[in-house]
């Protein structure tokens, strides 16, 4: 596919998008398409650092809630609008990704995975203890009325669908630029990637500044979906088992692979919420991530790979 | 509100936390310090064991501390299959730091709900004679319930260290980490000795679990907040090293104490995480490096 039939391609999912926006069919089924869509955005963030550079993140409830909590920051003190708190939300993320970053420099591997993990506790206990934007007892948000579609979750889902797309095109992009093939080579091995010249401090400081960039994007419109936000549900572990898992399953080496494991994964949540209970989801998840890496480690569009090799 | 009183009693409560803090970590200094294998999910293994006390006290009225010695085999066993499934998956591919790392957190994830579908996710607790009880030393009490799992604690670490150091196992485990193929040359099958040091890491998770269901009541989510402390207990330590490793803890329980009581818990895992990432990013070696 050319870049002109990707783009042929996002701009037709967007139509569809407001189109289905348009169709006002049973309300839920918006509500649950953010959510999966939300993931979309999530498993492709994670896949940049994760999957093309091969950093593992386990702090994506950090950068999730941060971009949460940027915007419910902006609506308290200047009643922000919502493209500007996505903007927002994604840039003070970037900022922490770009932190992040500089870590690489001393933490390779595991040390990196536990001091992210360590990161979504520290912030997680600051946001706990800082009452402007609600403390330990949460944030209620009023929504005011919808400026469009009437109501905020057709509204919200028709946003999401063009974050989704904009987070994929951005990722195929770097997949298929020359960035994409330096990080695929310092993934391999920093050491050899850094001897014939990949600037690796600088394409890793880039990967983890997208990657907080859209998952603070996606993390941003939260306190309007849910109009009550918590930091233990802002903060909430499922969002980094989720993150990894989605790409695991899809695939990590390519844009599709996390759409793929969040659709997939998102959706089977979606149905298992439904009908039998949220917590028995969350242990499909684990037991699904688990068989994968185990079994098929590179995924579903790696087993794909291999059948169409025979 | 700054009283003497008041410090003393936090720095004694630290310490004794601190002896407590020990036992937890062992498991992970075992596993991850000295086998390179990233074990992060020891913190559930040690909720199963804080369970395994709940289930054995609420329904046999069993001591939780005596449960847990008796549920070691169990959770050895347990490991010991652990470890087999992440060898023949990971580490015989030679990809094991990453996809292992995951294997783990998905591992944690599993043992976590699972609890919670089982039990709930209310807090339990036991019951014992000597919970509640404590003794008074010029103004400084001395919690029985923090008192026994410091000295437990105390006791596991001793026989740690003395398994590592005297016995044919043990050294070779220390050999396992300093060089494979030099231990095989001497004719020990590192994996057989992965194997049982892996399931001795896990069978300390069930002593203690008894012990933290022992300090406080625990939910399934407890796990997560001992992931930090005990990879910070591990990374300050010095990998591996076991009296490292009670140092840190000791230093780990005394700053959440002095923290708690002074601006309040809800600060006081934000220490743990943060001496983790200090400790990462200025000296991931730990004070007490090899």
């Amino acid at each position: 596919m050319k870049t002109g039939g990707a783009l042929v391609v996002a701009v037709a999912v967007i139509g569809g998008g407001i189109l289905l926006a348009g169709l006002r069919v049973n309300p839920y089924l918006y509500f649950a398409g953010y959510v999966v869509l939300q993931y979309v955005v999530i498993a492709t963030a994670w896949n940049i650092l994760g999957g093309y550079a091969g950093y593992v993140n386990f702090g994506t409830p950090a950068f999730f809630a941060l971009g949460a909590y940027t915007a419910i920051f902006l609506i308290e003190a200047f009643k922000a609008p919502l493209p500007v708190l996505i903007l927002a939300g994604g840039l003070v993320s970037a900022l922490l990704g770009l932190g992040i970053g500089y870590l690489t420099l001393r933490l390779k591997g595991v040390f990196f995975s536990i001091a992210t993990l360590a990161l979504s506790v520290v912030l997680q206990t600051l946001i706990i203890n800082w009452d402007y934007v609600g403390g330990a007892k949460g944030f209620t948000l009023i929504r005011p009325s919808a400026p469009f579609f009437g109501n905020w979750g057709t509204l919200l889902f028709t946003v999401m669908v063009g974050l989704a797309v904009v987070a994929v095109l951005v990722a195929r992009s770097i997949e298929r630029s020359w960035i994409g093939r330096g990080l695929a080579a310092l993934r391999d091995n920093e050491e050899a990637a850094e001897c014939m010249g990949v600037p690796t401090l600088r394409l890793k400081l880039f990967a983890t500044t997208i990657s907080g960039f859209f998952l603070g994007v996606a993390g941003a419109p939260f306190p309007y979906y849910v109009t009550y936000v918590e930091p233990s549900s802002a903060f909430n572990l499922d969002y980094a088992v989720n993150a990894l898992a989605m790409p695991m399953i899809g695939g990590t080496t390519t844009w599709i692979g996390p759409v793929i494991g969040a659709v997939l994964l998102g959706t089977a949540q979606q149905v298992a919420t439904v009908t039998i209970s949220s917590e028995m989801n969350l242990l499909v998840v684990g037991v699904v991530l688990v068989l994968f890496v185990v079994l098929a480690p590179e995924g579903i569009t790696g087993l794909a790979r291999r059948l169409r090799g025979r | 509100m700054f009283s003497w009183d008041l410090l003393a009693n936090a720095v004694v409560a630290g310490i004794l936390l601190g002896g407590f803090y020990a036992a937890v970590s062992l498991g992970v200094s075992l596993t991850f310090g000295l086998l390179d294998v990233v074990n992060i999910a020891q913190p559930a293994f040690v909720i199963l064991g804080a369970y395994a006390a709940y289930v054995m006290n609420s329904s046999f009225g069993l001591d939780p501390i005596l449960t847990g010695l008796l549920f070691t085999p169990f959770f050895y066993v347990l490991g010991a299959v652990v470890y087999r499934i992440y060898y023949a998956s990971f580490e015989r591919r030679g990809d094991e730091s990453l996809r292992g790392l995951v294997f783990f957190f998905g591992l944690l994830f599993i043992i976590e709900v699972s609890l919670s579908l089982t039990y709930g996710v209310d807090y339990r607790l036991v019951e014992a004679a000597y919970i509640g009880k404590s003794i008074d030393l010029g103004g400084v009490g001395i919690a029985f319930r923090l008192l026994v799992p410091c000295l437990v604690g105390l006791a596991m670490t001793l026989a740690l260290y003395l398994f590592l150091s005297r016995t044919f196992y043990g050294r070779a485990v220390m050999g396992v980490s300093q060089d494979r193929v030099a231990l095989r040359l001497m004719g020990a099958n590192p994996v057989r000795i992965k194997t049982i040091a892996f399931g001795i890491g896990i069978a300390a998770a069930s002593l203690s679990g008894a012990l933290l269901i022992t300090i406080a009541p625990v939910v399934p989510s407890t796990d997560r907040d001992y992931i930090g402390r005990v990879f910070a207990i591990t990374v300050l330590g010095g990998l591996g090293s076991i009296g490292g490793t009670l140092a840190a803890s000791i230093i780990l329980g005394v700053a959440e104490s002095l923290m708690a009581t002074f601006f309040g818990p809800s600060w006081s895992l934000a220490v743990s995480f943060g001496i983790l990432l200090l400790a990462l990013a200025v000296r991931p070696a730990g004070l007490f490096g090899r």
